[in-house]
């Protein structure tokens, strides 16, 4: 059957558009029942037919544009007055009070109103539906496990990020923070990279607050504890700048270069003092330099960190971070880039005599050091892969460590109102809160906070919120939970006692260690005498060679004992594996028992692994 | 002294209470016992307040209408009884002992 339809159209009408119009129904084609076929059609029973029976859903990802919030304000004036009557003018405004007051509505509406009011009053005064029962019992104080949760996230507005090198909160309040941003890497940062620093409104993450504008990045940046609008920055060229918020962008006055460091000013610290105008720097060149913000053309004072207290530039070591503590105010430390820690006094007579003391611990630099705001004699270092305790008097060694981190550490800082808590920031982008006496041996706390490097770290003076800068310029604002920030019941005591104990120890150990060191020097002088005779001179050499060859035999020694080790087990393995493999394999039977009789055979299993050494 | 003087001074003499503002319905403060900048400040507000709290009554049932309002802030709580012309504010410290 074939059902065909002509349409024609000619070839001028293509192209027109359509006229369409009403026309009754017409019947084109009628198809009559075909019984013949009507006979083939099987019935198929069961029918298998896959069905769904639950809603089909799928799944969209949208990332919606970033949603900019501002803020505006309106200020609203006195309005509504009848317009002959001006609100300023106390006649006329009273007058029309008077006329309102003897209007006969007034009067009905307002004892009306006031009966209604009255009984509410009373109703207030009699029972308070709010009270909280039971609200001074107290309740078991729950052991909650230590969290923190991200408010805020700020990011480096611009397109080549760079690192939040440092960071400082608002000392009145947390309610703004200072951030600096500088790419560190060594000619890292291009031309059109940005030089500016800001100070962020906590809440709006959205545009910073205030732009900082130095004539160099800036490396660290801190408000002024005594004066909140002041600000003191380290360039990345060495330059010592300092701004006024109520000023704008630029900054008020900078040191000139001849006279600043002539590396990276990493820290700049404010010291207490009348004027409050009084700061110091450190930097990698060595140098330590204190100003006065009031006369910036040259630094007041100028230390030089010789080890050998010698006061000699070329031997200075470089300062990566600097610790003061107003409470200590002639007192100051200082972090260098090979590890040591220099403990300095200020007031010494000498410059010489400025360093008082040198802790050796760490292997790498030492990224931030601090008192323990509760304990001045303890301090922390961060450096390397370890975090550590130290005690004033003990030099030779620090009193407590955390463990071996697996990446490197950046920074880390006490908690303000807690004596036991410490937090530290890692090349893996966490930051590990520590709590000495809750566990030693762990962080209690170690939170991911980004996926980059984090570099700096800094507490609000409550001690709930912490700010962690990452590599790429990104500042996470953190809130700690309750238990990080409430002082724990006997905290300050059981703190004492657990300094005072590993204090003791490292005495112990320490004169342990001298009095060995004594008894060996004395046996090895006893040894030259008499050995005099025979090698005169040739003593020490003969003695760097004898230890060479000891280490070598030793390492020897533990590489056979590992081989015959491994190869006794591979024997039980092939023994094992002999016996049920039954005779199928003879080769390796034959190695197997000639591994047995503890032979080595050059270039089978365990040997192979030390054929690199001579 | 008039009743109506009567009455606010009783209302003004209760414990806790703070302070007493009439207001007509243009946000215009007939009576205080506020200083000048407060009573505008509450005046405008708490005007605007009612008469969106009044709207939304009505709007939820018209054969409905607004009584009273009580707002309860952490320092104090804020009442205002409305009328079509004026409002009654006062403002209470009920915890005050």
């Amino acid at each position: 059957m074939e059902i065909q339809y002509v349409y024609t159209k000619k070839r001028s009408e293509f192209g027109r558009q359509c006229n369409f119009s009403d026309r009754p129904a017409e019947l084109h084609v009628d198809i009559a029942p075909n019984p013949s076929i009507a006979q083939e059609y099987i019935e198929r029973n069961p029918v298998d037919i896959g069905i769904q029976c639950v809603q089909e859903m799928s799944e969209h990802e949208i990332n919606t544009e970033r949603f900019e919030t501002g803020s505006r304000g309106i200020n609203h004036t006195e309005g509504g007055w009848p317009k002959d009557v001006n609100p300023a003018e106390v006649e006329q405004v009273s007058r029309y009070r008077k006329k309102v007051e003897k209007d006969e509505m007034y009067i009905n509406t307002i004892q009306q109103l006031g009966s209604i009011m009255e009984s509410r009053i009373k109703q207030n005064n009699a029972i308070d539906i709010y009270e909280e029962y039971f609200e001074d019992i107290e309740g078991d104080l729950v052991d909650e496990t230590p969290s923190a949760k991200t408010i805020n996230v700020f990011r480096d507005p611009n397109e080549i990020k760079r690192t939040a090198t440092h960071m400082s909160w608002f000392p009145d309040g947390p309610k703004k923070l200072a951030v600096a941003y500088c790419n560190l890497e060594f000619q890292g940062s291009t031309p059109d990279t940005s030089m500016e620093s800001y100070i962020w409104d906590v809440e709006n993450p959205n545009k910073p607050e205030m732009v900082l504008k130095p004539v160099s990045p800036l490396v660290c940046l801190e408000y002024n504890p005594k004066d909140s609008h002041i600000l003191l920055g380290g360039c990345y060229n060495g330059q010592i700048a300092y701004w006024d918020t109520r000023k704008g962008s630029q900054p008020v006055e900078i040191s000139p270069i001849e006279q600043s460091h002539r590396d990276p000013a990493y820290k700049t610290i404010w010291i207490q003092s009348k004027t409050g105008t009084e700061c110091f720097s450190a930097s990698s060149d060595g140098q330590v330099l204190w100003w006065d913000i009031r006369k910036m053309g040259e630094p007041t004072e100028k230390l030089y960190l010789d080890p050998t207290k010698k006061q000699d530039p070329t031997k200075a070591m470089g300062a990566m971070s600097l610790e003061y503590e107003p409470t200590m105010p002639t007192k100051f430390m200082v972090g260098c880039e090979q590890g040591t820690i220099m403990s300095c006094n200020r007031k010494a007579k000498t410059p010489a005599e400025k360093i008082v003391a040198q802790y050796n611990g760490h292997l790498g630099p030492v990224y931030s050091l601090q008192r323990n705001p509760f304990f001045p004699k303890n301090f922390l270092s961060v450096g390397d892969w370890k975090a550590r305790i130290w005690s004033e008097d003990i030099r030779e060694s620090s009193i407590m460590w955390t463990k071996q981190y697996q990446s490197y550490l950046t920074d880390g800082c006490w908690s303000p109102v807690r004596p036991s808590v410490f937090f530290i920031t890692k090349m893996d982008g966490t930051l590990d809160v520590w709590d000495i006496i809750f566990k030693q041996n762990d962080p209690t706390l170690s939170l991911q906070v980004c996926d980059e490097p984090l570099h700096s770290i800094r507490v609000q003076e409550q001690g709930r919120l912490v700010s962690c800068g990452s590599h790429s310029g990104t500042t996470t604002l953190l809130e700690l939970s309750d238990s990080l920030y409430s002082l724990q019941r006997n905290e300050k005591n059981l703190v004492t006692a657990m300094f005072e104990r590993e204090t003791r120890r490292e005495k112990i150990l320490d004169a342990r260690h001298r009095e060995m060191k004594l008894k060996e020097r004395s046996k090895s002088s006893a040894d030259k005498d008499k050995d005099e005779g025979e090698n005169k001179g040739e003593g020490e050499e003969f003695n760097e060679e004898d230890l060479y060859t000891k280490a070598e035999k030793e390492f020897y020694k533990i590489i056979e004992e590992e081989k015959k080790l491994h190869e006794r087990r591979q024997a039980t393995k092939d023994d094992m594996d002999k016996g049920d493999k039954g005779k199928q394999s003879p080769i390796q039977e034959e190695e197997g028992e000639e591994k047995a009789n503890g032979q080595p055979t050059n270039g089978s299993g365990g040997s192979q692994k030390y054929e690199g050494y001579p | 002294m008039s009743e109506v003087e009567e009455t606010l001074k009783r209302i003004q003499g209760h414990r806790g209470v703070i302070g007493t503002i009439v207001v007509n319905m243009e946000g215009i403060p007939i009576r205080t016992t506020l200083d000048n900048s407060t009573t505008v400040q509450y005046a405008g507000l708490i005007t605007q307040l009612t008469s969106k709290a009044r709207s939304t009554v009505r709007d939820i049932d018209p054969q409905n209408d607004l009584t009273f309002l009580r707002i309860r802030s952490k320092k104090h709580e804020i009442m205002v009884a409305p009328e079509n012309e004026y409002l009654l504010i006062v403002i209470q410290n009920p915890d005050a002992v």
